[in-house]
């Protein structure tokens, strides 16, 4: 069971949350092609170690944050707002 | 004892008579471990089903027998060995239909081709229906089965009891079944059989397969694979072909690309042994959860994803709690067993839940991948599909509509939706 520091209510039990995928993507303009509007959608990093990341505190608070959290030790770095700009943290 | 491969004993009953005879002492290994050469026409990277499977192919049916298998640890030692190894081909769509009843159908010729044991056994898949709708849709998914030449049958409440005595079947029940329908073909074969049994006829022919050799780098001339750099050394090749699930994304990263894939942690656990209680594999798509009896009498149990991003062989213990809670819903008469052993294997999800066999944008560069929470039942025709596009450098037809390039037109293949596969 991971503990997630929801930003506005503390340490919480994973099963009170929801993960909603990769932070920091950028809605493309309606105007762009096919394959950009494919790369959004669909294709990822998908990176193995440090991942930002989207949850949502769905059985507290019910807000969204960002997670910068490792995907094989699932050690979390950083919490913060989601209109935050991405932590400095270096690649583990 | 060395071994070649060319001369690996035939299995049958004489072979083990004649193993009798010296207290079955004297058997050469199954499969040569070899190590790597610096050319080969193929090299395939990861060693488990669908890898093995691929090499096999490659040298059975299309005469290319100078492929290298790189497998970073041992082979069948990932996904191939933490699967509940269920077979079925109960798809909705046709072009995933003609794909896993492919598949199916190679399975029940598998431990002949490869003459070796798979323990196929076609104990059939009862799927359950909770609800009205889930009858009503269970209708639709059968007879879209029987448009694909797939038998399907659908049951009453009763009929789903005579297959599967033990399920919950009271009214009172927190999800009552109501009927549901099954695939008679359908059932489970042995995992680790299936990684040996290719690797062995894999072997024969001529492959080399190669133990604890990780992929590091692609080596690239004028933008095309022209080989890998391994912790064994450098290793060119025609043609690379990748087989390696969850961790497709990071040799995608290493050759220059990405995929539409995200890997999550899919548990799975069983119980101690205990004597035959259920002779068919359950499937309640209501609950996500998946429930069988292996041959040595342990509960096989699965169900729901974990889902967040994770490259961690390991679950959360809320699913792990989720699953169980499942399958007792379903066996209310489980609930004294000890569990004996859990494991998460890592999947490669893709958003419409169908895999992606193909070209990459790499020249010379092949991929299968995104076989989700499914990869298992697919292990000979996602070799047989890799192994074609190796050879001949066009998609076998078969995998033609599972190209990458589906995600860029939106000609998905959506069985995430059509058969209520559990995520």
């Amino acid at each position: 069971m991971l503990q997630i520091p929801c930003i506005h209510c503390g340490l919480r039990d994973e099963s009170e949350f929801t993960c909603g995928g990769t932070s920091h993507m950028v809605r493309p303009g309606l105007e762009q092609s096919d394959a950009t509007w494919g790369e959004y959608l669909f294709f990822r990093d998908n990176p193995k170690g440090l991942h930002l990341e989207r949850w949502r505190h769905t059985h507290g608070c019910g807000r969204w944050f960002n997670v910068a959290r490792h995907t094989v030790t699932h050690e979390i770095f950083s919490v913060y707002a989601m209109t935050d700009p991405p932590p400095a943290l270096a690649p583990p | 004892m060395a071994v070649h491969g060319h001369d690996a004993v035939k299995y049958s009953a004489w072979s083990l008579l004649r193993g009798a005879l010296s207290g079955q002492r004297n058997w050469p290994a199954a499969w040569r471990d070899a190590s790597p050469k610096p050319n080969y026409d193929v090299i395939i990277v990861g060693g488990g089903g669908h890898g093995l499977a691929a090499a096999y192919y490659l040298a059975k049916n299309h005469g290319v027998t100078k492929v290298a298998l790189l497998e970073r640890g041992w082979i069948g030692g990932g996904n191939t060995g933490r699967n509940t190894t269920i077979v079925r081909s109960n798809y909705l769509y046709p072009e995933s239909a003609r794909l896993y009843d492919f598949s199916l159908q190679l399975y029940e010729g598998l431990s002949q081709a490869l003459n070796f044991n798979i323990m196929l056994s076609q104990r059939g898949l009862v799927l359950l229906a909770h609800s009205r709708h889930d009858l009503d849709a269970m209708s639709r998914w059968a007879n879209a089965m029987r448009m694909n030449g797939i038998a399907a049958e659908l049951l009453t409440r009763a009929q789903v009891g005579e297959l599967a005595p033990a399920l919950d079947l009271s009214p009172q029940a927190r999800l009552p079944v109501l009927g549901g329908f099954t695939q008679r073909r359908a059932g489970t074969a042995r995992h680790d059989a299936v990684a040996w049994g290719y690797a062995r006829a894999a072997s024969a022919l001529g492959v080399d397969i190669i133990q604890n050799c990780e992929v590091v780098d692609f080596i690239k001339q004028d933008g095309r694979v022209v080989g890998v750099n391994t912790n064994r050394g450098h290793i060119r090749a025609e043609r690379v072909g990748i087989a390696a699930a969850g961790h497709s994304s990071v040799l995608a990263k290493l050759a220059g690309f990405r995929l539409p894939v995200t890997s999550y942690a899919l548990q799975a656990m069983v119980s101690e042994p205990i004597k035959p209680v259920l002779d068919t594999v359950i499937l309640s798509p209501g609950t996500g959860a998946y429930v069988s009896q292996s041959d040595k009498g342990e509960i096989v149990m699965g169900a729901m994803l974990d889902l967040f991003p994770s490259y961690a062989q390991r679950g959360s213990f809320a699913v792990k709690q989720a699953i169980i809670a499942a399958t007792l819903e379903l066996f209310p008469s489980f609930s004294r067993l000890n569990l004996m052993r859990q494991w998460a294997g890592i999947v490669d999800v893709v958003h419409d839940s169908s895999p992606i066999i193909g070209p990459t944008p790499v020249p010379n560069l092949y991929i299968n991948c995104g076989w989700g929470t499914g990869g298992f039942k697919a292990i000979p025709v996602g070799g047989w599909t890799l192994a074609h596009v190796l050879a001949t450098g066009c998609s076998h037809p078969l995998a033609e509509p599972f190209g990458l390039e589906r995600f860029i037109t939106g000609r998905l293949i959506d069985e995430a939706a059509a058969s209520g596969i559990a995520h």
